[in-house]
């Protein structure tokens, strides 16, 4: 059982990486990734809104949407999945929304630093895709919650290397066409490359 | 304020749009349904026509899947089970406790841990009576699983008669080459158990030397993806033994169809 | 008038493209760039959706009021795309197969949302259906530019139909596999901004 979830995990982390290998959270990962701190903090705000909203997908997912869900209610034989996508947006908006009042009002500190990624993170779709991948994967409960900070943190880690590496690249010499966005773009396939080398991994 | 802004407006403004947005995504929702039930149905029932061999450029799918009977098949006793083949989801019955089994470590040579209690055959049917049967399959490749049928003949339950591949991750170009249909075809014609009984269809790496003995039970190996190849022949080991159909293949040699 | 009517449309072609100047609204997009035919799928249902909620938009800007204008545009994009995924799936069935959630992504495609901020809300219906077909157009053009380089070099085909022979049927091309995979689509962009801007250098972005 551990073994499966530590698979999950890895897998979510590595070799299914939300930036690298599904191109996922792309405006936010190039826009917030010239400077390392910065980074840190969208990444960790990722993790957490990513860990929160997939299990509660799951849960909105398999006891309301998918077909005879709602059986115990008289309504059997009813399939509501394609309304999936607006209620899973619904969800994440409104996380994120519940969230960010949450830490004004208790961790003034941590809203403080996280605050102005907050926002950034409900139009992020490495968050939805976390839930699609989910309900398309069907996970359980305790799945959801492996993959959903397996997947966050994935996506953590990608954006802080990709902002280590800028910095770096401030001190050397592009060819003008390639300067800012261009180079970035080639930076982040060769570190696309190195996470693949992940790939095949089974435990 | 903006005269926008009144509660009132505000919500009335939500609940229009949500009224018409609901409106529109149900009207299309439940408008396309039956289209896409019979994509879903055509899509399994094209897979296993492929892999039953009946593919005709003239005839429709559904045509010929009228030659193709799908039957729920216990695996432990090699029975049929009074089951609707149509109502029956093997992938989902492995994933479920009550209805699959765990795959002991010794055993598990297609690395797939868990496995359902039941799956469904096809029997292709041909002048009235049962000429071949497809057995779906699975086992892990290099990156993923990968999901396919292979087509024995029901007459001696040995020679291969096809083998298709439906959903896989390999690599494209490499182990994705199993889609191939060149090199599926030199399936057709092997024959899986020697003769004792014993599972001998290999996958080799390079060509087969067809003057060499036991050339019947060996097929070429995809260049470059020598993983994805011994996967393919692991999965035939796994699901062509008592593991496996085992029970059923004895069932139907000793009383037929 | 015609002319302003054919800025509107053409500006984020080449001038204003939203990927290569913007960096919007790729997430959802490359993945399924391996084949044109799941490419054009996609720029289809984008620019559809696009043309739509930026027209929907507009014609009740008037009315929505600025505390819930956010999510208001976002009911309406996701019912688009809801739409849109019943119809892929009901007509294109293998092609929806493959695209499996990156239909559903056009909901966060940040062109789709930037586009009904920061024009429809500020202009009239018929500028409002032109600068979203013009912005779907932009993004189209990527999306089939690397769709056509992925999928001819990495599988010798276009759309399916096989134009260079492989060398494993016989023929004299040997596919490069990195381009069906995930990095290569990083590479082609990059050097597409890089030709891009070379020719209108005024592009090229301050040092630092």
């Amino acid at each position: 059982m551990l073994e499966a979830y530590l698979n999950i995990f890895l897998r979510a982390v590595f070799v299914e990486n939300m930036a690298l290998a599904f191109f996922l959270g792309m405006c936010t990962f190039l826009a917030v990734s010239r400077r390392v701190q910065t980074a840190i903090g969208l990444g960790i705000a990722v993790v957490v809104v990513q860990t929160i909203t997939v299990p509660v997908n799951n849960v909105v997912y398999q006891h309301l949407l998918r077909a005879d869900a709602l059986a115990w209610a008289g309504l059997g034989g009813l399939d509501l999945t394609f309304v999936g996508l607006i209620s899973y947006i619904g969800v994440i908006a409104a996380m994120v929304q519940i969230l960010e009042m949450f830490l004004d009002r208790y961790v003034p500190a941590l809203y403080n630093a996280l605050g102005i990624f907050l926002p950034l993170i409900t139009v992020n779709c490495a968050i939805l895709g976390g839930s699609l991948f989910m309900v398309e994967r069907d996970y359980n409960f305790g799945e959801s919650v492996v993959f959903g900070f397996g997947s966050g943190l994935g996506w953590a880690l990608a954006l802080v290397a990709l902002a280590g590496i800028r910095e770096k690249m401030k001190y050397s010499n592009v060819p003008a066409g390639l300067r800012g966005l261009g180079i970035t773009f080639i930076t982040v396939g060769l570190m696309a490359l190195a996470f693949m080398s992940f790939s095949g991994i089974q435990l | 304020m903006a005269p926008n802004e009144s509660a009132g407006r505000t919500l009335g403004v939500a609940l229009g749009v949500c009224l018409v947005c609901s409106l529109l995504v149900s009207a299309a929702a439940v408008s396309l349904r039956p289209r896409q039930m019979r994509n879903m149905l055509l899509d399994r029932r094209t897979n296993v026509v492929r892999a039953a061999g009946l593919m005709h450029p003239d005839r429709s799918i559904e045509e010929q899947y009228e030659r193709i009977r799908a039957r729920v098949v216990d695996l432990a006793t090699g029975e049929y089970v009074d089951v609707d083949p149509a109502d029956f989801d093997q992938r989902s019955a492995a994933r479920d406790p009550d209805r699959s089994v765990t795959i002991p470590g010794d055993r598990d040579v297609a690395d797939i841990r868990r496995r359902a209690q039941q799956a469904t055959v096809y029997l292709v049917e041909e002048d009235g009576r049962v000429d071949r049967i497809v057995f779906p399959v699975h086992g892990l490749g290099l990156w993923s699983v990968m999901y396919g049928f292979v087509a024995l003949d029901a007459s001696d339950l040995n020679t291969i008669r096809g083998l298709v591949f439906y959903e896989h991750g390999e690599t494209p170009g490499l182990g994705g080459e199993i889609d191939n249909p060149r090199w599926q075809a030199q399936w057709e014609g092997k024959k899986v158990f020697g003769p004792e009984g014993d599972l001998r269809i290999s996958v080799v790496k390079g060509p087969v030397d067809p003057e060499r003995e036991g050339a019947e039970y060996r097929v070429d190996g995809l260049s470059g993806a020598t993983l994805t190849s011994r996967g393919v022949e692991r999965m035939l080991h796994y699901w062509l033994s008592e593991n496996g159909f085992g029970e059923y293949i004895d069932r139907i040699r000793q009383r037929g169809v | 008038m015609a002319s302003k009517a054919l800025r509107i449309l053409f500006d984020p072609l080449f001038n204003n493209n939203p990927i290569a100047l913007q960096i919007l609204g790729i997430c959802s997009a490359l993945a399924v760039t391996t084949m044109l035919s799941t490419s054009a799928t996609m720029c289809i249902a984008v620019i559809f959706v696009i043309t739509c909620s930026n027209g929907a938009v507009s014609l009740i800007r008037h009315h929505i009021p600025g505390s819930i204008r956010i999510i208001v545009q976002m009911t309406i994009i996701a019912s688009l795309v809801i739409i849109v995924d019943q119809f892929i799936k009901a007509y294109a069935y293998d092609i929806s197969k493959q695209l499996s959630v990156f239909v559903g992504l056009i909901i966060t495609n940040c062109i789709v949302m930037g586009r009904a901020e920061v024009y429809a809300m500020k202009n009239g219906v018929g500028a409002s259906l032109l600068d979203g077909l013009g912005n779907g157009l932009g993004y189209s053009l990527i999306l089939l530019v690397v769709g056509t380089v992925r999928e001819l070099t990495g599988s010798g085909s276009l759309f399916g139909r096989q134009v260079m022979t492989l060398a494993t049927e016989g023929g004299w091309y040997v596919p490069n596999g990195l381009m069906l995979l995930p990095p290569s689509a990083f590479f082609i962009i990059g050097l597409f901004i890089w030709v891009l801007r070379t020719w209108k250098s005024e592009q090229v972005e301050e040092e630092g």
